[in-house]
């Protein structure tokens, strides 16, 4: 595919984030179209004009019911076959924080294939921060080189903001941990931005992930959500502490994850 | 008929929520509890099949990490209480709606085809091993920490008790037989039954007010005309209730309309004011507006509107929530947040939002004495508000970008909680300009958003009544932010496809105000309250009018866009109602089905409300100053001040909220090599793409007021002008918003001292007028609060008068913008603007009459503004800024020099040797507390590189600008007095722990 792949940005119900995030894709050369989900579910055909979809940040349904559920009910019930001829067409798709959060619920990511369960079964579960409150801060994280993910390829560390009171993955059975290690699910990790260590400690750790975990993809690759913000880091006067930097960098480094995302499509 | 579902975490599962209520009682009612585990229960409203119920609760839970049960889940092995907490009938209940959602989702079927969703959570509290946890301590942590009565039901079980309990799954539906019916009110008695049907009804009018309002009904043209259009003679309980709305204190602002005779008793001076806000702050507004195109509207919409680039306009207002987040913190603040949020939505043809801002003003939450019955710990009464507008701004995915918290222990009566929103708004909306109101007889009046119930009804006339024990539970509302972003995303998008003529919101005083208010555009309106959705039957009329149901705005849309629409709410999951329309008939019409209930001329309704007239008498208090501390280091008083309540961090409770969202950000309420010190002013990119920002900052210091209010008012504005100048704001770009906050200023037997807070209320408002003149920053929006009183156990607190002023400015490009902290060790440090002998009620001040036993005793030469001198500084500030001299910029406030010094050192971890010797003073022998602590204003500290040390020290010449020291790589402040003794001499690490210990974790 050449030219400005489509990118779907699903908004509605509490969604809030489409702004910046299709700012973030029209940047990095995609042609980004904000969408309405009661729009889609009313013609959910139009999902197939597409070569990418966002499910992007906000708080869907107030995270009543806790995060993303809510939201994550009406796709199933409503999007669900449509979403999975998107998948298996090779679409690409991108959750960021409450988007993740729902991918989390629909079971698109870590996605590893369950013969006894329906496709749309969530396998593991974003739950409250350990510290129990909503956290905005800064944080670093390092992108695994061995994940077969499309959006990271070739990135090695960032600062991104999180903003959230779920974030923390709970994996139900060691057997799926150590499956979704195997795969190259984890697509990045919190780390301590001392050591580069992987971080299991608040605040470098966040919310208390298990191994660190900031971010799953599914075994393609092409399906990828995470709990930091890399569409809230696009100017270099987001970051915290762009004022003590002498010469300032010419773009805001989560620009990155959406370059690679196009650069993807494109080279198809 | 209704089903119970209970959902918790599978045992193993770490609860955060219950870990949070475990810790809460531990270390705040000092209860041995051990362990909480928590569960949420639904009750399901409606008759479904057994299947049904088995897919509606599969789809209720998560299957990774929850259990489900229809009835009930086993309780945990060992518990010793079981505590269930719903809300009481007619209560919002936000999760419920949502749930509703799934149910319909899940099951394939509309809305309305079945009840409704309720919901409760459970906690199951363990106690230590050993220790016992009586029934009442229970009782206790149920109502001090885990529910509100006024809101909450609770109940409380044992664990045998709790297993013997029958399975309850009647939800909490509101049961009002009474047929909706308007009555009229008898006004023929004596004056004492006017009161007293003013005073039972909670309608909180005068004795003036009803007998004019008495007059106009027994007039014979009203009586005839009445006769004829089937009403009867006396007015409706609807019309009276109308009336008391449009002339509540909140929506008429008497105070401020009325005419002041002022007198001066040192001097015997007196002048009469026609209107403090017709002649300080309109007249001053007036006054810039003729020099200056900026203003595109201003005090006539529910924000005031500026100029920003070709492209946009932008919006901001600054409310107050005070009385109902007394009643219950949490509904009360969010009410408020997303209340404020409405007002930019509801200027002009419709804002985006951009950003909130939070301010609080409270007693301290480490408050050890008595609280007076019927009030709440002002930690609660902290953690309820904080949590409020966590919850309200994060929702709705809007940023904050300023907060801030006072602390005195006069607010312990009543908290003051501000909440404001900035909006933009493209200068042309639907191809006319977007500042516009119109509407057309004719126009349809279109209700959208949330139902209407019962929820803070005479909230208006409520807040502007002093807070009493009986104050009425109706009065609080709990904000829906999710109702409210998909009413906001619908609005904008009608907004953009022309669907409608004008909005306003629904706030104080319901639809009688908004649309009562909007017909002066149009001439008239005639509403049949019948139309209006209800959350539950059996409102009356006047209810319906009044009510404060949160979440709604009220439109005008032509006849021929009505369908479209209609049309689109209905796609967007909108509920949107045509209630009737607007005409030029001179009247505002009201009907319940076929009933005529009111008929209010409107020239009536909206002017015949009676003027007051106040008395004012100043007498300057007379404050003791505390003791002079003996000569020696300032080590030690400076950590005091860097900890106290209100110069510490607020870093913990601050990173709760979302201050990212949207992605604009550029400078952050916190800065510094560890994000960890406040920024002076805040910035943020308007659009993407843009280069162009705005900057936002505050002024408030109650504390000055206690010495002189024009003092406090001056101090305040000069503050939030002189923030947004240092990160750069060119000082001709400034837009201000004023919020007053008083006690009682009418004099009356149960207020003795009411004459002199009005003298003070006099005061601040010549300030504001004197100073934002002379700075020409006009007020573009503003608010008044002026009952901020308690009456409980006999015992009557007042606030001190509190003057809020808000700033925002345009920034040209954000790049060049400038942050506090220090930058490179070798920079040269400059101190701008003269320090005089001005600790009066200084932080040093209070914190040092405190420790000497005196708290009393904080007296002085309270900080004053020489505002030519100072804007002569700013303007220089601003040349320097655009010319790249400036590698960092702070204006000192509270704790003086020495608070500003620590906090770049703390925020750029680099030390600095500076000479107190060397400062700009008009009086060389001001000692070096003065130097050190004076919170004079209009003052910069800044840093240079050493190369450009030379033209920065030119731009300043002939003002008060000298070098006083230089950025070191050591982490370690030094601070040298006038004679060369050293004052300060610390590393950075303790004064750091010191900033930041007092409310971390609170």
């Amino acid at each position: 595919m050449s030219g400005r792949p489509r990118i779907l940005v699903i908004t509605g119900y509490g969604l809030n984030c489409e702004a910046e995030s299709c700012h973030a894709w029209a940047r990095a050369g995609a042609a980004p179209e904000a969408v309405h989900l009661s729009d889609l579910l009313a013609d959910p055909s139009r999902l197939d004009a597409f070569a990418g979809l966002m499910f992007i940040g906000g708080f869907s349904f107030g995270d009543h019911m806790t995060s993303g559920h809510v939201m994550a009910v009406r796709l199933r019930h409503r999007l669900g076959p449509h979403l999975e001829r998107f998948l298996d067409r090779g679409g690409l798709a991108l959750g960021v924080c409450n988007g993740f959060q729902i991918m989390v619920k629909l079971g698109l990511v870590p996605g590893l294939p369950d013969p006894r369960a329906s496709r749309l079964s969530p396998q593991v579960a974003l739950m409250a921060n350990d510290c129990g409150a909503f956290q905005n801060r800064w944080v670093r994280v390092r992108f695994e080189p061995d994940s077969p993910c499309v959006f990271t390829r070739g990135l090695d560390t960032m600062p991104l903001p999180v903003r959230h009171g779920e974030g923390k993955l709970f994996v139900p059975r060691k057997a799926v941990l150590e499956a979704i290690e195997a795969a190259g699910c984890v697509a990045c990790r919190y780390i301590d931005p001392e050591t580069g260590a992987p971080a299991d400690r608040f605040p470098a750790n966040p919310n208390g992930s298990v191994h660190a975990i900031a971010g799953l993809c599914d075994p393609t690759g092409r399906v990828f959500g995470l709990m930091p913000h890399p569409e809230a880091y696009l100017y270099p006067e987001n970051h915290p502490t762009w004022d003590f930097e002498g010469s300032p960098r010419d773009e805001g480094e989560g620009l990155a994850l959406f370059r690679n995302a196009v650069e993807f499509l494109r080279a198809g | 008929m209704a089903f119970r579902i209970e959902i918790g975490l599978k045992s193993g599962i770490r609860d955060a929520r219950g870990a949070g209520v475990a810790a809460h009682a531990r270390a705040f009612l000092h209860l041995p509890v051990a362990a909480c585990r928590t569960r949420d229960v639904y009750l399901v409203d409606g008759s479904f099949e057994p299947a049904e119920q088995r897919r509606i609760r599969t789809a209720f839970a998560d299957p990774v990490a929850c259990r489900a049960a229809i009835g009930r889940l086993p309780p945990p092995r060992v518990f010793d209480w079981m505590i269930e907490v719903g809300f009481r009938p007619g209560v919002t209940d936000n999760v419920g709606r949502t749930a509703a959602t799934v149910v319909a989702d899940a099951l394939g079927r509309p809305r309305d085809a079945f009840g409704g969703v309720y919901t409760a959570v459970q906690y199951f509290i363990r106690a230590r091993a050993g220790a016992a946890l009586a029934r009442g301590d229970a009782e206790r942590l149920a109502r001090d920490a885990l529910a509100n009565e006024l809101i909450h039901t609770i109940r409380l079980y044992d664990a045998p008790g709790w297993a013997a309990a029958p399975v309850e799954a009647a939800p909490p539906l509101v049961r009002e037989p009474a047929a909706p019916q308007a009555r009229s009110v008898d006004l023929s008695g004596s004056d004492e039954d006017l009161l007293r049907i003013s005073r039972e009804g909670i309608l909180s009018l005068s004795l003036a007010e009803m007998r004019a309002i008495r007059d106009h009904f027994d007039r014979p043209e009203t009586r005839a005309a009445r006769r004829t259009r089937g009403l009867p003679e006396t007015p409706t309980d609807v019309e009276l209730e109308c009336l008391a709305q449009a002339w509540s204190e909140h929506c008429k602002h008497k105070i401020f309309a009325a005419e002041i005779r002022y007198r001066d008793a040192t001097t015997g001076h007196e002048e009469t004011i026609d209107g403090l806000f017709r002649t300080f702050i309109r007249g001053a507004t007036d006054r810039i507006g003729r020099e200056t195109d900026r203003l595109v509207s201003v005090f006539s919409d529910n924000a005031g509107i500026v100029r920003f680039n070709e492209r946009y306009h932008v919006a901001c207002k600054v409310e107050t929530h005070n009385s109902p987040s007394a009643l219950d913190p949490y509904g009360g603040a969010i009410t408020g947040i997303v209340g404020v949020n409405r007002d930019p939505m509801g200027t002009g043809m419709g804002c985006e939002l951009l950003a909130n801002t939070w301010g609080y003003c409270l007693a301290s939450p480490f408050h050890a004495g008595a609280v007076p019955a019927g009030l709440m710990h002002p930690r609660r009464i902290r953690d309820g508000v904080h949590q409020g507008v966590i919850d309200g701004g994060n929702q709705s995915g809007i940023p904050w970008v300023r907060g801030f918290e006072r602390f005195d222990e006069r607010y312990l009566g009543k908290p003051l909680v501000y909440c404001g929103t900035v909006g933009r708004i493209p200068c042309t909306v639907a191809g006319g300009p977007s500042e516009r109101k119109e509407i057309r007889p004719g126009d349809a009046i279109v209700m959208c958003g949330g139902r209407i119930g019962k929820d803070g009804i005479h909230g208006a006339t409520f807040s502007s009544e002093e807070l009493r024990h009986e104050s009425p539970a109706q009065a609080v509302q709990i904000g829906d932010p999710i109702t409210q972003r998909m009413m906001y995303e619908f609005l904008v998008e009608a907004r953009d496809l022309g669907l409608y003529r004008a909005l306003t919101d629904n706030g104080a005083g319901g639809l009688s105000s908004s649309v009562g208010e909007m017909c002066l555009l149009s001439g008239g309106a005639e509403l049949d309250l019948a139309r209006a959705p209800l959350k539950y039957e059996g409102l009356q009329p006047w209810e319906i009018l009044l009510s404060e149901a949160q979440e709604r705005m009220s439109l005008a849309v032509p006849p021929d866009r009505l369908d479209a629409f209609l049309a689109l709410a209905a796609r967007r999951e909108v509920e949107a109602t045509a209630l009737g329309r607007f005409t030029d008939s001179g009247a505002f019409v009201l009907r319940y089905g076929a009933e005529p209930v009111a008929h209010l001329d409107l020239a009536f309704l909206h002017g015949g409300c009676p003027k007051m007239r106040l008395e004012a008498v100043w007498s300057p208090p007379s404050v003791a100053a505390p003791r002079r501390p003996r000569a020696g280091r300032r080590d030690g008083a400076l950590r005091r001040l860097l900890g106290a309540l209100n110069v510490c961090s607020r870093e913990f409770k601050s990173r709760r909220y979302d201050g990212e969202v949207k992605g604009l950000s550029v400078v952050k309420p916190f800065v510094g090599r560890r994000a960890d010190v406040p920024s002076d002013a805040t910035v943020m990119r308007v659009e993407h793409g843009g280069r162009d920002g705005l900057a936002f900052a505050e002024g408030i210091n109650p504390f000055y007021g206690d010495l002189d209010a024009y003092a406090m008012a001056a101090s305040a504005i000069d503050e939030a002008v002189r923030r947004v100048v240092a990160v750069g704001a060119a000082p001709d770009g400034i837009a201000g918003l004023d919020n007053f906050c008083w006690p009682d200023p009418v004099a009356s037997d149960a207020n003795p001292d009411g004459a002199h807070k009005l003298a003070q209320l006099v005061r601040a408002n010549r300030a504001l007028y004197d100073l934002t003149t002379a700075y020409r920053v006009p007020c573009i929006s503003g608010k008044d609060s002026m009952k901020n009183d308690s009456i409980r156990g006999g015992r009557r607190i007042s606030i001190p008068p509190t003057l809020l002023f808000s700033t925002l400015a345009r920034i040209e490009d954000v790049r060049r913008v400038v942050t506090m902290p220090f930058k490179a060790p070798g920079d040269a440090v400059y101190a701008i603007g003269l320090t005089h002998a001005e600790l009066g009620a200084s932080e040093y001040h209070r914190n040092l009459a405190a420790a000497q036993g005196r708290p009393e005793a904080f007296g002085g030469a309270v900080p004053g503004v020489a505002p030519a001198q100072a804007l002569a500084l700013y303007r220089a500030m601003h040349a320097a800024n655009g010319a790249g001299l400036l590698r960092s910029a702070h204006t000192p406030t509270l704790g003086g020099w020495a608070v500003a010094f620590a906090l770049a050192a703390l925020g750029g971890d680099l030390g600095a040797d500076l000479d107190l010797a060397a400062l700009p003073v008009e009086e060389a022998k001001l000692d070096d507390d003065a130097r050190l602590f004076s919170e004079s204003n209009s003052r910069f500290l800044v840093t240079c590189a050493p190369d450009r040390a030379r033209a920065l020290e030119a731009g300043f010449a002939g003002l008060p600008c000298a070098r006083i020291g230089t950025v070191r790589a050591e982490a370690r402040l030094r601070v040298t007095g006038r004679r060369g003794v050293l004052r300060i001499d610390s590393p950075l690490p303790p004064l750091r722990a010191a900033f930041r210990r007092t409310l971390e974790g609170i």
